[in-house]
Formats: structure tokens, C-alpha cells, sequence
């Protein structure tokens, strides 16, 4: 198999021109299903039986909650990518992601405690999945941490990549922990014996909203990835051609 | 060339036996975990019934605590004084000389600490009948936590006052078993069955002796560099 | 208007629906703005670094 396309894909110059480009591909279909999904969602699919309207909190929590592990997968491959094939570019696109996975994990643990008050009766309770999913967001602010307290940028890079892979047995455990375990926090609401337990009409704007959620990331991973990389390439001859010297020209 | 298992085994004896000329350091997280245990019932009530009832999770935090204290001098003055560079430049598998280390480090603070839980948990209030729980429980439970510990003090090892950093990161990894742990001498209080938390605290112990020594040496080898 | 006003009372769980809604796009905004606020000021950055090293070379 050819393997060039991964060799380049370790090239600053190169991720950084293919993120710039690839931006605004991900972004506006993003902001497109984002808003179509909630317009979906909160207007046009029916309320449930048992919690009415009120679910309706789902699509925004479920979306977020995917998000938090989906990151940290990312980070934990990226970093043991980096770690492997000692890439500079693998490990900034795990910088890069980890703060978007920290801010979504407190977004989900947020939006699932505002669902848990009317619904379930309690704002908060120590069941698996949501202590979990609390610890996933130790782990990021923990790898977010570590790269801080090192000042040389390979070592911050190689160490926090250690925690980042170490850190990705937490994942399927908050994924399974539904299953493992019962208690407060509901059982698999997509899927449940292999058959859908949601009606059609109910669980279309969560794939929708899943897939702009996803989208999202990737642009703003994309985005956070080109930072990375012009900080680290600190006087590579690159950056003349790719920044440019002429104040004139200021397009981000 | 020395074989791996032999060369693990001086390690392990050299470890125990430099830190019986530096007991103190040995001796200071116990004093510790005694300590805390103390707080609970200053806190909370003296009263031996309402003790009973936070025993287990109160018996917990402290051992995690005190072990948490005691990593610190795990890698420390190896690392200081380029011992652990020289391990990892021996030519040896620098996992097993790790493992070796972590386990002289259990002998001196995981299994002092098996004797001592009981004494704390009968001091809060648990029943004698409890006591082979909270035993075999520490016991395990400590494994697995001085496995986990080994890697937050190999991925600190070049930080400068790493201690809160270390804690940030080694307590998340060490949750499961505090909860397993205090599940199972909740349940020996109660005088029921126990040996489900055991298993799953057994379960990460197994885990973290086949997989820490590897990551820890990971982190080793990426602070020397 | 009634639907309108139904719409916005979302079956008695207002406050709830949208305040999850409402911390769930700040997020999504603020990611958005601290992304683009980084990348614009690590090129920023990388003029200045050129400029001071002299620009052409």
C-alpha cells in the first residue's frame, strides 16, 4: 500500500495548507445541520409521552456527550500516533483538540443535569455514567495540565501523550457503563436490542445533529490545528509564503 | 547480561533496603492516613453508630490520600541523583526494574497500610466481623494503587513541585478503586457478601501490574529525554 | 400566536429546554471565537518573528 499520503499528512507546511482549506468545507454544512437539527428538533418533532417537551434536551446533551468521548479518542490516537511515528504535527493536532473536549464534556454534564432536575427529580446524582463522564473531564483538564507545567515543547508533547492514551480505557466505560451498571441515568436510548427504541421522527434530528456536532470539531480542530502548527514552526521558511510579509494582506 | 528477573530483584532489594536507612519517609504517610481517619470523627460526630455509616468511604479517601502521599518518593530520589537514568540506559527492560521499584514501594506503604486499615475501620465504628474485608480489600486495593500512582509520578517526573499535578492526575485513574473498595467493606459491615467489589478491585490490580510498569516506563523514558 | 407562545413555553419546561439550548450554542460560540481568536493571533505572531527577522532571506 501506498503509504505517501500519511508521510505528507506529517509535513507542517502541508497540514497547514490542507486545514486552511478544509475549513470552511466542514463549517458551513456544520452550521447548516446545527440549525436544521434544531429547528427539527425543537419545533417540528413530536413531544414524548412521558416527559413532553421536555426532551427535547436530548438532541442538544446526547450531541455533546458524543462529542466529549469522540475528542478524546481523537487525542488519544493522535497521541499515540505521535508517539509512535514521533510526529510534531500528530501531537499539535492532540493540543488542539483537547480544550474543545474539555468545554463540550462540561457542556454535556451542564445540559444533562438541567434535563436531570424536572426529569428524573435530581440535578445531580453519583451514578456511573455521569461520574465518568466527570472523570473524562479530569482527564482532559489533567492533560491540559501536564502540557502547561513542561516548558519544552517535545517533552510537554511526548509526556502528555502518555496520559492521552492512558486516559482512553475511560471511554468505553462511560459508553458501557448504561450497560454495566443499573441505575439513574437512562439505558441506551438509540439503540436497545438492536432495534431502534426511538420512533423515526423523534430520532432524526439527533443523527442530524450528531453529524453537524461532528462537523463542528473538525472545523474547529482544523482551525486550532493551524495555530499549532505556525507556533511550533517557529523560523521555518514556510511561514513566508503561507503568512506573508505584507501587512496589507490580513485574511485569517 | 543479567536476566530481567534477577536484575528486577536488586532493584527491589537495594529499594528496601535504602528506605530503612530513610524510614522517616516511610513512616510519614501512615502517620497520615492515622491522622485523617482522626478527622472523620471530629468532623462528622463521635458517635460510633453515625461512623459506621461513612466508615467505608471515610476509610477509603484516607488510604488514597496517604498512598497519594507516599508516591512521592517513588521515582524522587532516583531521579535526582540519575539512578533512573542509568536504568533506563542499562540496557534491561526498563519495565520490569519499574515494576520492581513500584512493588518495593507497595511493601513499604500499601501492605503497613493492609495492618493499619483495620485499626481505623474498627476505630470508626465497623464490627470486628469486618476485618478480614478491610484487609483483603486494602490489600488489593493498594496494589492498584501504587501501580496507577507509578505513572502520575513517571509523566511528573521533570516538574518542579509536581505534587498537586501528580494528585490531579492519579486520582481520577485511582476513582474505581476507592469505589470498589468501599463497596466492599460497606458490604462486610452489613455482614453481607463481598466478593464481587474484590474480584473488580483483583481485576485492576491484575490490570495495572501487566499495563502501568509500561506506561510508567513510557513516561520514564520521555522525561529523560 | 398561541403556537408561537406554546413554542416558546415548551409544554411547561422553559426554562429548562432553553437554557440547555442557550449554554449549548454559547459553548458551540465560544469555541468558535476562542479557534479563530488563536489562529488570528498565531499569525499575528509568525509576521512579527518574520518582520524582526528581517523579512526577506
Amino acid at each position: 500500500m501506498d503509504w505517501t499520503w500519511f508521510h505528507r499528512l506529517a509535513s507542517p507546511p502541508y497540514i497547514y495548507g490542507l486545514a486552511r482549506r478544509l475549513v470552511p468545507w466542514f463549517a458551513w454544512p456544520s452550521a447548516l445541520l446545527i440549525v436544521a437539527a434544531s429547528v427539527w428538533g425543537l419545533g417540528i418533532a413530536p413531544a414524548d409521552y412521558q416527559q413532553g417537551d421536555g426532551f427535547r434536551i436530548i438532541y442538544v446533551h446526547a450531541p455533546t456527550a458524543w462529542l466529549s468521548l469522540l475528542v478524546y479518542v481523537t487525542m488519544g490516537v493522535a497521541a499515540g500516533v505521535g508517539l509512535i511515528w514521533r510526529m510534531k504535527v500528530a501531537h499539535a493536532l492532540a493540543a488542539s483538540a483537547a480544550p474543545i473536549g474539555a468545554s463540550f464534556t462540561l457542556c454535556a454534564l451542564i445540559t444533562g443535569s438541567i434535563w436531570g432536575g424536572p426529569m428524573w427529580g435530581t440535578y445531580w446524582e453519583w451514578d456511573p455514567r455521569i461520574t465518568f463522564e466527570l472523570l473524562q473531564l479530569f482527564l482532559y483538564l489533567g492533560y491540559m495540565a501536564l502540557r502547561a507545567s513542561i516548558d519544552d515543547t517535545q517533552r510537554a508533547d511526548r509526556t502528555s501523550a502518555v496520559l492521552a492514551v492512558v486516559g482512553v480505557v475511560n471511554v468505553p466505560i462511560v459508553h458501557f457503563s448504561v450497560i454495566w451498571w443499573n441505575s439513574l441515568h437512562q439505558a441506551p436510548s438509540v439503540m436497545k436490542l438492536g432495534q431502534w427504541a426511538m420512533p423515526v421522527s423523534m430520532y432524526g434530528p439527533m443523527f442530524v445533529m450528531l453529524g453537524g456536532f461532528t462537523l463542528l470539531f473538525l472545523a474547529l480542530t482544523l482551525t486550532r490545528l493551524q495555530a499549532e502548527v505556525l507556533a511550533r514552526e517557529r523560523a521555518a521558511s514556510w511561514i513566508r509564503d503561507a503568512v506573508g510579509t505584507n501587512l496589507k494582506a490580513v485574511n485569517t | 547480561m543479567t536476566p530481567p528477573l534477577q536484575a528486577a530483584r536488586l532493584v527491589l532489594s537495594r529499594d528496601l533496603k535504602l528506605a530503612f536507612r530513610k524510614s522517616g519517609q516511610v513512616i510519614q504517610p501512615l502517620v497520615f492516613f492515622a491522622i485523617v481517619t482522626t478527622l472523620f470523627p471530629l468532623g462528622i460526630s463521635p458517635q460510633l453508630s453515625q461512623l459506621r455509616d461513612v466508615a467505608p468511604g471515610a476509610l477509603w479517601v484516607a488510604a488514597l490520600l496517604s498512598s497519594l502521599l507516599a508516591l512521592e518518593f517513588l521515582f524522587r530520589d532516583d531521579a535526582h541523583d540519575g539512578t533512573l537514568e542509568q536504568y533506563a540506559l542499562s540496557g534491561q527492560s526498563l519495565m520490569w526494574l519499574l515494576l520492581a521499584k513500584t512493588a518495593a514501594h507497595w511493601l513499604l506503604t500499601g501492605l503497613p497500610l493492609a495492618v493499619m486499615g483495620p485499626l481505623a475501620a474498627l476505630a470508626l465504628g465497623a464490627p470486628v466481623a469486618a476485618v478480614p474485608a478491610v484487609v483483603e480489600s486494602v490489600t488489593i486495593g493498594s496494589i492498584a494503587l501504587s501501580l496507577i500512582g507509578s505513572i502520575g509520578a513517571a509523566l511528573t517526573l521533570g516538574v518542579r513541585r509536581s505534587g498537586a499535578l501528580q494528585s490531579m492526575l492519579t486520582l481520577p485513574f485511582s476513582m474505581p478503586v476507592l469505589i470498589f473498595g468501599a463497596r466492599a467493606t460497606e458490604l462486610a459491615i452489613k455482614g453481607e457478601n463481598y466478593s464481587a467489589p474484590l474480584y473488580l478491585l483483583g481485576a485492576m490490580a491484575v490490570l495495572g501490574i501487566t499495563l502501568a510498569p509500561l506506561a510508567a516506563a513510557a513516561a520514564v523514558r520521555v522525561s529523560l529525554e | 400566536m398561541k403556537d408561537l407562545k406554546d413554542f416558546f413555553d415548551m409544554g411547561g419546561y422553559a426554562v429548562f429546554v432553553w437554557s440547555a439550548y442557550g449554554l449549548t450554542f454559547l459553548v458551540i460560540g465560544l469555541n468558535i471565537y476562542w479557534a479563530r481568536r488563536l489562529l488570528a493571533r498565531s499569525r499575528e505572531d509568525a509576521k512579527k518573528r518574520l518582520i524582526m527577522r528581517g523579512g526577506e532571506q
